[in-house]
């Protein structure tokens, strides 16, 4: 086991690595920061000053190590629109956006999981049917469009619930949190619906199609002839079996929640870091860029690492080589 | 006599289809006793598991029992809901299914299994449970029960995992079980054991067996009366000793006629005649366009030297850290030219393992091939692409071994497309020739594998094989997975291939009378090692190593039957 994860953890510096050089040498694309920091009345000797200052007159691969180093240390530079730490910068929007990441996450799983059982159990049931034709519709819709509807319907027509920001957020230490106050409850239901639809749609669709597959094995039939009750074979031996699968893609979708978030941030004015890093490409403001995408990665490993060895924990199978 | 614990009386089973009724099972009558052993036998689709469905009340919908009565101890149970069904299962009837690498569940251990079942049925606490499930391990002779206790299945062995299957249906001591072909995956040796531990449990514990199989060794082994089954019904019933020395119905005739003899050798493999069902299959239409390539340099087609296999069994960062697990053990041995070639052996003796490295799907550890002279683990890809051409292999199981996805046209122009052996316009007129001299018809191209059965798959896989016109062809258990008349059929083709195109063949098989009717040499395989090599006639008269005598001891003989 310990062979295993230093293995998959080497593996995983790697990919960040690779990450951060496709990151780099896409910056320079994106445009120039200095047109974006100095005003219309600029001379050549402010421009190229302010050039060399930031580090921008060397070579990208010379600006990745220098940005690597200094990322080692805990340290991903100032800002260039803000003129602030950009690590404050994150911290200081991350709770947002890990809130509404997490309940999108728990409702995307907590139905997916149980709507995907419940249409495999009733595969012939006029219900199982229904949701199912439906849930094509979470799958086909892009995200704007479902954000924008629910908005017309619960804000604009019903007038139920806020159509953007985070309402009241009450700060414990560092952290921001919108739990515990009602407008900052209302404020991230229709995001976290909007944000969770398609996974959770996705869920169950893989839940269900897994489901059934096991419910064709040998060992439930098994199982039902040794005389369990069918809610028995359901939730404890086919459920388990259904898993297996399921955890690698739900791992996947959760670190897709996060870093995707940008699409909904910005349909709801959500002040969290995908709202940020919209912003930071519009200032190509790299530090930012780097920082955000850099934590992305970081996020998307750490789950995946997580996913493999919770798959060794389900799946006995898996343990021996370990062992 | 006693009371039979379970009676059968009249039973039919419907299924609707679109073409109207359909009746797998009909008008079916037999009794079991307490501790009798009864063996229901026939071919694929003759009903005998549709009927021990229909007693544990698993008919899968929209099957249904149309008629009839089944009796458990003298109460109807046929026609009771399905709560009542299952509260009966597992309690009073216990099932043993075909495959017991498949019907445990592998996320649980063999313990949780075990107490699961008990504390459903009995009703005892925990601790109760427990200890209950070790005695039932100990029974069925799993050795170190306690430490096995808290094991999981893929840690057991074939024949280890049906016995804890037996264990499971003996949880609530039930009064009847169900075992659908209780050995049919497993090597004879374990074959043997599972059926004395049966036949054992039945006088001990009195439980009543129905014994579902189509193996006329295991019937005449293990079982005390028999009920013949032909297209869903009964053609014969009686005590084993009578049906097998005199049977009265044509098919138990024909299909007690088809059995492989270890005894002799025979020049055919005698099919099932019953029915009218032999297919044609034209060989010599085959022989007429079959290139013939020069004999070989040396007059031996295939040599082995010292060839080795190692599997890693315990991966580490540091090759010196790591375990290995030698599958095949430096063995030689040589193919001459029209030579079928035996390779015999438990399963994990390494004989598969062999047939892969030969055709070149694993890499070899060691020792060389040499096939017409050349060295296949040397071979550059361009002779490797050629020395392919010349082989092909037929797999045990034709379920999985034809891609699903693909019409069998395109499964069998494959070989002939990858090797670019004809102009594209022809390739579907070949194909359409090789299906009819397999005994298909050329309809059989347009349709997909899941439409034919088990045996006409399998003529497919030897289509697909022959294609290319191969010198050499692979055969690893071609009929394991068969029926015995479906098998006759098959081996029948393999030998006329051998005999008309002088194909040379590793035939790999754990079925020792088949070996001896197909096979003029034959090569034994125990761990790794060949442990002994001789002319077929020979190794059977006169078995040299202590192993080959064992093995040839463990085959079910049809005693009573005059062969």
């Amino acid at each position: 086991m310990v062979s295993f994860i230093l293995k998959r953890i080497v593996q995983s510096a790697l990919v960040l690595l690779i990450t951060g050089a496709i990151a780099f040498s896409m910056f320079s694309f994106v445009g120039d920061p200095i047109d974006n920091m100095l005003g219309q009345e600029r001379t050549m000797e402010d421009v190229e000053r302010l050039r060399a200052q930031l580090g921008l007159d060397q070579p990208v691969p010379v600006q990745y190590v220098k940005f690597l180093k200094e990322a080692a240390h805990g340290n991903f530079g100032v800002s260039y629109r803000q003129g602030r730490e950009v690590s404050e910068i994150i911290m200081e929007r991350a709770p947002a956006t890990l809130e509404l990441a997490a309940v999108s996450a728990l409702l995307a799983v907590v139905f997916g999981i149980s709507l995907g059982v419940f249409t495999a159990i009733r595969r012939h049931g006029f219900t199982a049917n229904l949701i199912m034709s439906a849930s094509l519709i979470g799958v086909s819709l892009p995200t704007f469009l479902i954000g924008i509807l629910l908005i017309y319907l619960f804000s604009v027509e019903l007038g139920w619930l806020p159509s953007f920001g985070r309402g009241e957020v009450v700060q414990i230490g560092n952290w921001s949190t919108g739990f515990l106050t009602e407008s900052g409850r209302k404020a991230l239901i229709l995001p976290a619906i909007t944000l969770g639809l398609y996974q959770m749609t996705l869920i169950m669709r893989l839940v269900r199609s897994e489901m059934l597959e096991v419910l064709r094995q040998d060992y439930i039939r098994f199982a039902r002839a040794r005389g369990l009750s069918d809610r028995v074979i359901n939730f404890r031996h086919a459920l388990k079996n259904t898993m297996v699968p399921v955890i690698t893609i739900i791992g996947l979708q959760l670190g897709a929640i996060i870093a995707f978030a940008i699409i909904t941030e910005t349909v709801f004015q959500w002040p969290g870091l995908g709202l940020l890093f919209i912003n930071a490409i519009q200032f190509v403001d790299i530090p930012v860029m780097a920082a955000y995408l850099m934590m992305i990665s970081v996020m998307f490993v750490v789950i995946n690492l997580v996913v493999d060895i919770l798959y060794a924990m389900i799946d006995p199978r898996l343990r021996v080589s370990a062992k | 006599m006693t009371e039979p614990v379970l009676s059968i009386r009249d039973l039919t089973v419907e299924i609707p289809t679109r073409q109207g009724l359909f009746k797998p099972v009909r008008n079916v009558t037999y009794d079991i006793r307490p501790g009798e052993i009864r063996g229901v036998v026939g071919e694929s689709g003759a009903g005998k598991s549709m009927t021990g469905n229909a007693v544990i009340g698993l008919l899968d919908a929209p099957a249904k029992v149309a008629s009839g009565e089944i009796w458990l101890k003298g109460r109807r149970i046929d026609n009771l809901n399905a709560e009542e069904k299952r509260a009966i299962r597992g309690k009073e009837i216990g099932m043993i299914f075909q495959d017991p690498l498949t019907s445990l569940n592998p996320l649980f251990t063999i313990g949780e299994q075990l107490v699961e079942t008990i504390q459903l049925h009995l009703k005892v606490s925990a601790s109760e449970a427990r200890d209950r499930a070790l005695a039932l391990l100990e029974r069925v002779s799993i050795p170190d029960p306690v430490t096995r206790f808290n094991q999981y299945p893929h840690q057991f062995s074939g024949g280890m995992r049906q016995r804890v299957v037996i264990a499971l249906a003996l949880c609530s001591e039930p009064s009847v079980i169900v075992a659908d072909e209780p050995t049919t995956a497993l090597d004879v040796s374990i074959q043997a054991q599972v059926l004395d531990l049966i036949k054992e449990l039945a006088s001990e514990t009195q439980v009543g067996v129905i014994l579902v199989t189509h193996d006329m060794g295991v019937i005449a082994d293990t079982t005390e009366q028999v009920t013949v089954m032909y297209a869903g019904q009964v053609v014969e019933s009686g005590s084993t000793d009578q049906v097998l020395s005199a049977p009265t119905h044509a098919y138990t005739k024909s299909l007690i006629a088809a059995v492989p003899r270890p005894q002799v050798k025979l020049h055919r493999f005698p099919q099932v005649s019953y029915g009218n069902r032999e297919t044609t299959f034209k060989i010599e239409d085959l022989a007429r366009n079959w290139e013939q390539t020069a004999p070989s340099k040396s007059g031996k087609l295939l040599q082995v030297q010292g060839v080795t296999k190692k599997f890693i069994e315990k991966p580490a960062i540091l090759p010196s850290r790591r375990r290995y697990f030698t599958a095949v053990d430096n063995v030689s041995f040589d193919i001459k030219d029209g030579e079928v070639f035996g390779l015999v052996g438990e399963s994990g003796s390494g004989k598969s393992t062999v047939a892969r490295m030969i055709g070149t799907l694993l890499p070899t550890d060691g020792g060389a091939i040499q096939f017409d002279g050349d060295d296949i683990t040397t071979m550059e890809p361009k002779a490797l692409a050629e020395y392919r051409k010349q082989i092909q292999m037929i797999f045990q199981d034709p379920f999985s071994s034809l891609n699903p996805r693909m019409k069998v046209e395109s499964i069998v122009a494959e070989p002939l497309i990858h090797h670019k052996l004809l102009p594209p316009d022809q390739i579907s007129a070949r194909v359409r020739e090789l299906l009819d001299r397999v005994g298909l018809t050329r309809e059989a191209a347009a349709k997909y594998p899941h439409e034919f059965s088990g045996g006409q798959r399998q003529r497919i896989s030897i289509a697909r094989a022959l294609a290319t016109q191969p010198r050499f062809l692979i055969c690893d258990e071609p009929t394991s997975a068969l029926d015995v008349s479906i098998q006759a059929q098959i081996l029948n083709i393999l030998k006329d291939l051998q005999e008309h195109l002088g194909l040379t063949m590793l035939f790999i098989s754990h079925d020792l009378p088949v070996v001896r009717q197909m096979c003029d040499r034959v090569g034994v395989m125990k761990q790794g090692k060949l442990v002994e090599l001789q002319e077929t006639e020979a190794l059977f008269a006169n078995p040299q190593q202590e192993y080959t005598a064992e093995l040839l001891d463990l085959m079910p003989r049809l005693a009573q039957l005059s062969g």
